[in-house]
């Protein structure tokens, strides 16, 4: 717990970290930039779960566990990101989300 | 001072995701996110989970941002300037964002959460035992399945990013950079 | 009453040549086929003859009438406990003279279709078809229940239809053997209807049951009424629309003529001696139950044959096709079987009627089949079927043309051959019942003798025509069965038919009047020499006769209109006042809806389509937005 610092205002920092996270993968067409969106909405996530654990079960340690789960699946899901992007920018000389749309077919 | 350092935290993370994420440059773009990653870990710190900190800071900040920034590398010109996005989707994506926050936001302000009353246990300790345990509350089990997934993530993106023999090897500019 | 489970085989024989020679018409050679088909028909002949033998010479029970045997009888369908349909045999005089019948004009079309049908291609499929009609045919009248012959009439119908089609790759035959079909499977609707009714009254398909001389069965339908008249009366007269579907009664006759456009001998077989006949022997069959209804039925019967037997023969004097002449006929003498038994009533001298329809029916089946048979040969020989195309063949056909005399004097009702005797009892039952039938069925008589001999005379005297190629006699195998049928259609008259067949089954003797015999012969005399004063030789006397009577004339050459008043019925009412709304109503409503829905279908899939952009943020946006959604609806909303 930190001093002076309820569980509400943790919590309304990290929503707004989400929602800023929602505004970017909605507006960039860049994958990367996309990419960076999705890692502030993980990041927001996080520190809730982080806030959880420390504010209501101080008793046992899972919402660092899930955080560090968090960290590593994040991990794995940039490291396959970045080669599907280097992939795409070979096929196509772009990283633009709009230009990739061949699923539709 | 825990108040004002959570503050400045809380000010940093939200200034530098904006930042990060309406900033026209992307390389800007990803030093931002650095920058926001390492203000977490900060609150990390902070709350009092060090472990939990130093691993934001070595894989998210010291990893996850660096490989970030290679494939801006490897795929654009530093100096790279994207364009803006046209309005109507900044009116959507801005609408739907200001709503879900505020309504979130707001029902937070209502919400009565109720602590369970224990005493402190963060230290690495509690967390290695409780990772490693492989009975009742323990963690071993997803450990060894997310151990498998970045195995099988490392195979996965050399596959995907490795040069296809089969497509298109006549044009040299096709080589891995 | 032992002794006659052979009888099974008379109606089974023919089914087994049908699918032999179905099954393998194509593998065999077609001759087998024709002689497998020949041969089995002659076994049924042999086992009919000897069923009559025994059937006849065994000595009367104490009652004085002939029995009813029942040697099969196969329970097929339980509906309760009194309502069974039974497959089976029955043999009882009128049925066993069928069975003669049949199977001796079976045999001879089937002999005379070895030598006429051969080098047709489908030579094997003809010989299937008319085992499958012989089995029918024997079915029908070796039934024991209604049931059964409406099983089997409907299976003389689809044989009929696929003889009358034989030559399916013209037109004409094709059309023709819809009309058949068509038409006979309306007025069947009408049997259909008159069978329900007589079997939820009386509870029960059997014969033995309805015609029960003491009326048990029928008493219920009898008693209730139902506009006007019991509702026995209604089914009699329903029943017998099916007849006169099959019987070619008029306003139901028009399927008959198109019908000729089968082989020759299967007009012989089915269009003149049997299936056509069925619709007598239905009535004939129940006979008891129509003298038990009341007068109103067989008054129905009786004017219906009346009007059919002179409507059709004054269109017969205009025809020109061979063929049609004697289709026309065959309506005409089938009119006269008709009006007898309407005229008959029930038990010693008042069943005169019945005994004179079914002698009719026996003596027309022999010579009516000798005339087709004789056209047959004619045609055989001269490749049309035209009158204008012959004359003076009987230099090159004597054999044939010897044959075609006899016929065509015994239908005239010349003594001493076969249709003088039973016309001569027609006309005496007509006599004695209704004076105003008596004169029309005299009036038939007299224009019998007339088309019978004008189709003679022009085809066998006249002006000989300058023929493509010499026309020759027929084989052995065409002129052998016209010889046969010919001395029957001699002799048969002297078969003291009282003897066997009378309504109550006792034995009646017959005796010919004198004044009426002398009338009628003079009748058909006096329509001879007219016929030879006017065709004998060929003169402009025929064309003025015609021209004079103007527009009579003309409205007989065209079969007084009734096709084109079908036509028009069809056309105007069915199709213009039913058909076409119904058709708007599929078009445009049901078809409608349906397409409605389909377009419904196809712009919604076109407008999620579009949602499906291959661009991922807008799927976000999508998702964002249904999240939100769900908070508003289930917190805001709800207040989970």
């Amino acid at each position: 717990m930190i001093p002076g610092v309820s569980l509400i205002e943790i919590l309304t920092v990290s929503t707004l970290m989400f929602f800023i996270g929602v505004y970017g993968f909605l507006t960039r067409k860049n994958l990367i930039t996309i990419l960076m969106s999705l890692e502030l909405m993980l990041n927001g996530a996080a520190i809730n779960f982080v806030a959880f654990n420390k504010y209501l079960y101080p008793g046992q340690p899972n919402g660092q566990l899930f955080a560090l789960f968090l960290i590593a699946v994040a991990a794995c899901e940039v490291a396959l990101a970045i080669a599907i992007v280097i992939n795409l920018y070979r096929k196509i000389k772009a990283v633009d989300v709009e230009q990739v749309n061949t699923l539709k077919h | 001072m825990e108040k004002i350092i959570f503050y400045i935290l809380s000010a940093t993370i939200l200034s530098l995701s904006l930042m990060s994420v309406l900033s026209r440059k992307l390389l800007r773009s990803a030093v931002y996110l650095f920058g926001v990653l390492t203000a977490i870990a900060g609150f990390y710190f902070l709350i009092g989970y060090h472990f939990l900190g130093a691993v934001q800071l070595t894989v998210y900040a010291g990893g996850i941002v660096v490989l970030i920034i290679f494939s801006i590398l490897l795929t654009h010109e530093i100096d790279h300037q994207m364009p803006t996005p046209d309005w109507s989707r900044v009116a959507v994506a801005g609408a739907l964002c200001v709503a879900g926050a505020v309504m979130f936001v707001q029902l937070l302000q209502g919400s009565l959460f109720s602590r369970v009353e224990a005493p402190e246990q963060s230290d690495l300790n509690t967390v290695g035992n409780t990772l490693l345990n492989p009975g009742g509350g323990g963690y071993l089990l997803p450990f060894e399945v997310v151990s498998i997934l970045l195995l099988a993530v490392m195979i996965g993106a050399i596959v995907i990013a490795k040069q296809r023999h089969s497509v298109d090897n006549s044009s040299p500019e096709k080589q891995a950079p | 009453m032992e002794g006659y489970a052979f009888t099974i085989w008379i109606i089974l024989l023919p089914f087994l040549v049908f699918l032999v020679t179905g099954v393998l018409s194509l593998r065999i050679r077609p001759q087998l086929a024709g002689w497998i088909g020949t041969a089995g028909i002659l076994v049924t002949l042999v086992l009919s003859l000897l069923t009559a033998w025994n059937y006849f010479s065994a000595a009367l029970p104490a009652d004085g009438g002939w029995p009813t045997v029942i040697p099969v009888n196969y329970t097929w369908l339980r509906f309760s406990e009194t309502l069974v349909v039974h497959m089976g045999v029955l043999l009882d005089p009128i049925s066993i003279m069928m069975l003669v019948v049949i199977s001796i004009v079976s045999s001879m079309v089937h002999i005379y279709s070895l030598g006429y049908m051969k080098d047709e291609p489908g030579y094997a499929r003809y010989f299937a078809f008319l085992s499958l009609f012989s089995f029918s045919m024997y079915g029908l009248v070796l039934a024991t229940n209604l049931f059964q012959i409406y099983f089997f009439w409907e299976l003389v119908g689809v044989s009929s239809y696929l003889l009358i089609g034989f030559y399916y790759d013209r037109p004409s035959a094709v059309a023709a053997a819809k009309k058949a079909f068509i038409v006979t499977r309306f007025a069947d609707f009408g049997f259909l209807v008159g069978i329900l009714l007589l079997s939820w009254y009386s509870g029960t398909f059997d014969f033995l049951a309805l015609n029960n001389p003491d009326g048990a069965a029928i008493a219920g339908a009898a008693s209730a009424t139902f506009m006007g008249a019991s509702v026995l009366t209604w089914a009699l007269v329903l029943i017998f629309i099916g007849g006169a579907g099959k019987s070619a009664m008029f306003p139901l006759h028009i399927w008959l003529p198109d019908a000729m456009e089968g082989p020759t001998p299967v007009s012989a077989l089915i269009h003149a001696a049997t299936m056509v006949v069925a619709g007598v022997y239905l009535v004939a069959r129940l006979f008891p139950v129509y003298h038990m209804s009341g007068g109103a039925a067989l008054e129905v019967v009786a004017w219906t044959g009346a009007i059919t037997a002179l409507f059709a023969a004054l269109i017969a004097i205009t025809q020109e096709d061979i063929k049609r002449v004697l289709a026309y006929s065959t309506m005409s003498q089938i009119g006269y079987m008709m009006l007898s038994l309407g005229v008959s009533g029930y038990g010693g001298e008042e069943g005169l009627g019945y005994t004179a329809s079914m002698f009719h029916l026996f003596t027309h089946a022999m010579f009516k089949a000798l005339l087709f048979l004789g056209a047959g040969a004619v045609i055989h020989a001269v490749h049309s079927n035209v009158m204008g195309d012959m004359g003076g063949l009987r230099k090159y056909l004597p054999i044939t043309h010897a044959a075609f005399l006899v016929a065509c004097l015994a239908i005239a009702g010349i003594p001493p051959l076969s249709g003088f005797f039973s016309k001569d009892e027609i006309l005496a039952a007509a006599l004695h019942h209704n004076p105003a039938i008596y004169g029309i069925a005299l009036l038939v008589a007299g224009l019998t003798a007339l088309y019978m001999f004008r189709l003679y005379f022009r085809v066998f005297w006249g002006e000989e025509k300058a023929y493509a190629h010499k026309p020759h006699e027929a084989p052995l195998v065409m002129w052998g069965p016209l010889m046969v049928l010919a001395a029957l259609s001699v002799v048969g008259g002297f078969i003291p038919f009282g003897h066997y067949v009378s309504s109550d089954r006792q034995v009646m003797a017959m005796h010919p009047e004198m004044s009426i015999a002398v009338t009628a012969s003079v009748v058909s005399i006096a329509g001879i020499l007219l016929a030879m004063w006017l065709y004998r030789k060929p003169s402009a006397v025929p064309a003025q006769i015609a021209g004079s009577l103007g527009s009579l004339y003309q409205s007989a050459k065209n079969k007084f209109y009734i096709d084109e008043i079908y036509m028009g019925v069809t056309k105007k009412v069915l199709f213009g006042g039913i058909a076409t709304p119904v058709a708007w109503f599929d078009r445009h409503i049901v078809d409608g809806t349906m397409n409605a829905i389909a377009n419904l279908t196809a712009w919604i899939s076109s407008v999620i389509k579009g949602m499906q952009s291959g661009q991922v943020q807008q799927y976000a946006v999508g998702f964002v937005v249904g999240v939100l959604g769900l908070v508003v609806i289930f917190i805001y909303w709800l207040k989970f």
